[in-house]
């Protein structure tokens, strides 16, 4: 009887603790929104991976900007994001790497208001640096021995480069297909692929291991890159400050430094 | 105790025990009940969850999608591949461990749980390093044979044999140390040498902890995806296991990404449902 | 693997030096013949077999059996256990858990060549000899201890052994069945051709089944030869206890033995030198004083304790020297023994047996 009752104590002052846990953190986030004027408290942007480089530039610029305020990234690829986000992970921003992915997180009723399409990528082929193996155009990703890697098409990237390929009219068998762009790139710069289609800010990023080769098929796959308030947001002026800060003047030259275009 | 009417024995026989009383032995003490069910609990809540969630009606026309069997199927041969592997490599190293003195033994020991702590991407990463096409052995094996190993269904099998040979080593060193090296004494007087003695029967005395080790190796085969994806790409019908077609999937259909995963759940569970306890216990 | 006819089987010397315990002992038996291998515990019987086994090194020494020699360590030679032509019967029997008795039997005939259906036929035969033939297919674990014995024995003889070693074989046994399969192991050893040794500490097991006796205590050999002269002449209080005598070393000059510190016994035996002196506890009786008439050996002596010993009690006693006397318990009565009490022990000289310690 003893150690029945010793163990219900032990079980009971543990949820305890958890639950004391929990409530901590949120306490440590002001009341979102009605705090002050300019924006200040946390700020958590879902944003896809290609975004990485240049939202976490953004991310810094913006805090020395707005004084007192703390970005937090959450990058992956845009599926996984908008799966967690219908799945009630408290963020503030959602950017996705392309519409279809957007819609499925409005569809589901957890965006607020209308999407902003904030910039554009397209594809360009990565070659490992030097471009060994002489590759100038789609077609030459065909020749005999020449291992391609592509990202897998229910991921943007992927979608986009089946669109180019057709577009092409080239019939292209890769080794892989990557769940991500980052994968895809990563095999180049191992040296494992000859050759991938990944996008130009990935390429850009990534300029000391390989080099980017434009070719004219990837103006018919453009990505749009949409972003958008979350209705759950936590923090709904910290968010419209964060997009309104992307789209002006400042994350504009980051992002077209980067090799995203324009809208 | 009350005396037996029967006259032949003259015996006196206690009285039976009372079921409640009986009961009272059997039964499971409250102290270790509790953190048991939790336990339990813990562990079979999220496949509950996902047999509620899962898209029933939609179920027969997922089930018929191509790529499902494709995947499953070589979802099933690599892990078994791979188990083999592990089982022609790793009893030899568990009995090194068991059973010789050497030095740096426990080094030795500490290495062989390394990808147990290692994230599997980065186990992938770490062989494609070795095996890649620029890698330690890869290139030379490239350059001499024409072998690569990256993008097959054979870098499947290895990249599922490093994740999971650990699980088989431990078990095994584990069972080659509980077994009496006794029996091994009088099969040598019986005749018999150290190969025969170790075939014939230290291997049989330790069979359980071998297939206890084996079907865990199997099951952390069955379900690796880290080093995998990267090591061996994503391919359909080549390279692309459950586990890498349930990620793709959960990309764009959340529904397919369940359907995928309850199909590897249900066909692991009958399979290791199936082993027969006398297999993978001691005698 | 034949044996050898001929004078000595086995010749060995086993050394084994293990810092605190050193075992040095000469052995020779002839084929067909069965030794017994006594002592106390941590005397050095097992050592000794399993360094004829080969599971032990030698220190020093060596090991020839059936005309070849296996093992001398100042040579560097050693023959590693299984080119042995020895088989053993080890105190735990170990079966192989997962073969049948049949498969047990068959495996030592196996290993040395035989293709598996003659090995199976041979260890069939094995297994009727021993009484166990419609227990061919059972696994060990469904075998009693007394089956599980015989299959031991039948595994060890079914490879033709020159060298039998038995490690205590009856010790796993409960008394009822140590009786039947004693009788039944006397018979299988004296029909085993070869060389037989058994290690025992059960003083019954060596005087049934054995033809000579060797007694090791710490390693070393105290006393040797066959069960009658040993236990008529035993050299050691192990032996002496063996036996249940009780035993005095001292100087003798004709019929008087100066035993302890000094003590006279007078025995029928005359002898000069280094002598022992026994006498078996029924020859000692007590009296409340001191008696007159004819035991020429009597002194005063303490009660120290008092135990059942079959029919009788076994009383011990302190004094010059220190004896046990079995009394009957009727006599006990009579006498009041209690232990610190002071009683009178007498012993005949008749009764005493004298023989030279040299």
């Amino acid at each position: 009887m003893k150690i029945r009752n010793a163990l219900a104590a032990l079980t009971v002052s543990g949820l305890l603790l958890l639950t004391g846990c929990g409530s901590d953190s949120d306490g440590d986030t002001p009341a979102g929104g009605a705090a002050s004027g300019g924006s200040s408290g946390a700020v958590t942007v879902f944003a896809a991976a290609s975004l990485t480089e240049s939202f976490t530039t953004i991310g810094k610029d913006f805090e020395t900007a707005n004084p007192g305020t703390k970005v937090t990234f959450n990058f992956a690829g845009s599926a996984a994001l908008a799966t967690q986000i219908n799945q009630g992970a408290p963020a503030d921003v959602f950017a996705a790497a392309s519409p279809k992915t957007l819609a499925t997180v409005t569809d589901a009723g957890n965006g607020d208001g209308t999407a902003t399409t904030f910039v554009k990528n397209q594809l360009v082929i990565a070659v490992a640096k030097g471009n060994p193996k002489g590759i100038k155009a789609l077609a030459d990703l065909t020749k005999p021995g020449l291992k391609v890697a592509l990202c897998a098409e229910q991921v943007p990237c992927g979608a986009a480069a089946t669109k180019a390929l057709a577009t092409a009219k080239v019939k292209l068998t890769p080794v892989t297909l990557e769940q991500d762009v980052k994968g895809a790139l990563s095999k180049v710069k191992l040296g494992e692929v000859d050759a991938a289609l990944v996008y130009r800010t990935d390429a850009k990023a990534a300029a000391t291991d390989v080099d980017g080769i434009e070719f004219p098929e990837s103006a018919s796959a453009i990505n749009d890159y949409p972003i958008i308030v979350l209705k759950n947001a936590p923090n709904k002026t910290g968010a419209q400050a964060f997009i309104a800060y992307v789209q002006s003047e400042q994350g504009k030259a980051v992002l077209t430094a980067a090799g995203f275009q324009a809208p | 105790m009350t005396l037996d009417s029967d006259e032949h024995a003259g015996v006196v026989r206690p009285d039976p025990v009372p079921p409640s009383r009986r009961s009272r032995h059997r039964r499971v003490p409250v102290a270790l009940l509790i953190p048991a069910g939790l336990g339990l609990a813990f562990l079979v809540l999220p496949l509950a969850g996902l047999l509620i969630r899962a898209p029933w009606t939609t179920l027969p026309q997922r089930l018929a999608e191509p790529g499902v069997l494709t995947a499953l199927r070589l979802s099933l041969q690599t892990a078994t591949l791979a188990t083999l592997l592990c089982l022609a490599l790793g009893v030899p190293l568990a009995w090194l461990l068991a059973r010789v003195e050497f030095p740096g033994r426990r080094l030795v020991r500490a290495l062989v749980t390394v990808p147990l702590v290692l994230p599997p991407v980065v186990g992938g990463i770490a062989l494609l390093l070795v095996f890649g096409r620029r890698g330690i052995l890869g290139a030379w094996l490239d350059r001499a044979f024409g072998i690569t190993l990256p993008f097959t269904t054979t870098g499947v099998v290895i990249a599922e044999a490093f994740v999971a040979m650990p699980f088989l080593i431990i078990a095994v060193e584990g069972a080659l140390r509980g077994a009496d090296t006794r029996y091994e004494e009088a099969a040598a007087t019986l005749g018999a040498r150290r190969w025969t003695t170790f075939t014939h029967v230290t291997l049989p005395l330790v069979a359980p902890g071998i297939a206890a080790g084996a079907v865990l190796c199997w099951a952390r085969a069955l379900g690796e995806f880290g080093a995998t994806i990267t090591f061996a790409g994503n391919f359909p019908g080549r390279t692309q296991t459950m586990p890498l077609a349930v990620y793709l999937a959960l990309e764009t259909d959340l529904d397919a990404a369940i359907v995928l995963s309850l199909i590897l759940l249900v066909v692991s569970v009958t399979i290791l449902a199936a082993l027969r306890d006398k297999w993978i216990t001691s005698p | 693997m034949t044996p050898e006819a001929g004078p000595a089987a086995l010749d060995a010397h086993l050394v084994v030096d293990r810092g605190t315990f050193r075992l040095d002992l000469r052995l020779r038996i002839a084929a067909g013949e069965v030794v017994a291998l006594l002592g106390p515990n941590g005397a050095g019987k097992t050592t000794a077999l399993r360094a004829l086994a080969g599971l032990e090194a030698l220190t020093a020494g060596h090991v020839t059996l059936a005309g070849r020699e296996l093992d001398r360590p100042d040579s560097r030679l050693w023959t590693p256990t299984e080119q042995r032509p020895i088989g053993v019967v080890f105190q735990d029997y170990l079966l192989f858990p997962h073969l049948s008795a049949l498969d047990n039997v068959a495996f030592g005939p196996r290993r040395h060549g035989t293709d598996r259906r003659r090995a199976r036929d041979q260890a069939a035969g094995w297994l009727a000899r021993v009484g166990l033939a419609d227990h061919a297919a059972r696994k060990p674990r469904q075998l009693s201890g007394g089956q599980a014995q015989r299959v031991a024995l039948a595994r060890a003889l079914a490879v033709h052994p020159a060298l039998l070693l038995l490690d205590e074989p009856l010790a796993a046994l409960d008394a009822r069945t140590r009786l039947d399969t004693r009788a039944e192991l006397h018979r299988h050893l004296a029909e085993h051709p070869g060389a037989t040794l058994l290690v025992t500490h059960d003083p019954l097991d060596a005087l049934v089944l054995a033809d000579r006796l060797i007694i090791i205590e710490d390693g070393r050999l105290v006393q040797e030869g066959d069960a009658v002269t040993i236990t008529a002449q035993p050299r050691t209080d192990y032996v002496a206890r063996l036996v249940g005598l009780n035993l005095y070393r001292g100087h003798a000059d004709g019929h008087t033995v100066h035993v302890g510190d000094g003590f006279p016994l007078t025995t029928a035996d005359r002898l000069d030198g280094d002598a022992f002196v026994a006498f078996p506890p029924s020859a000692v009786a007590l009296h409340p004083h001191q008696p007159d008439g004819s035991p020429r050996n009597t002194w005063p002596a303490t009660i120290t304790g008092i135990q059942r010993h079959g029919d009788n009690l076994r009383v011990q006693l302190d004094g010059p020297i220190t004896v046990a006397a079995d009394i009957t318990p009727a006599a006990a009565a009579h006498l009041h023994l209690t232990p610190g009490q002071t009683v009178w022990a007498a012993v005949k000289a008749a009764e005493t047996h004298a023989y030279p310690a040299g």
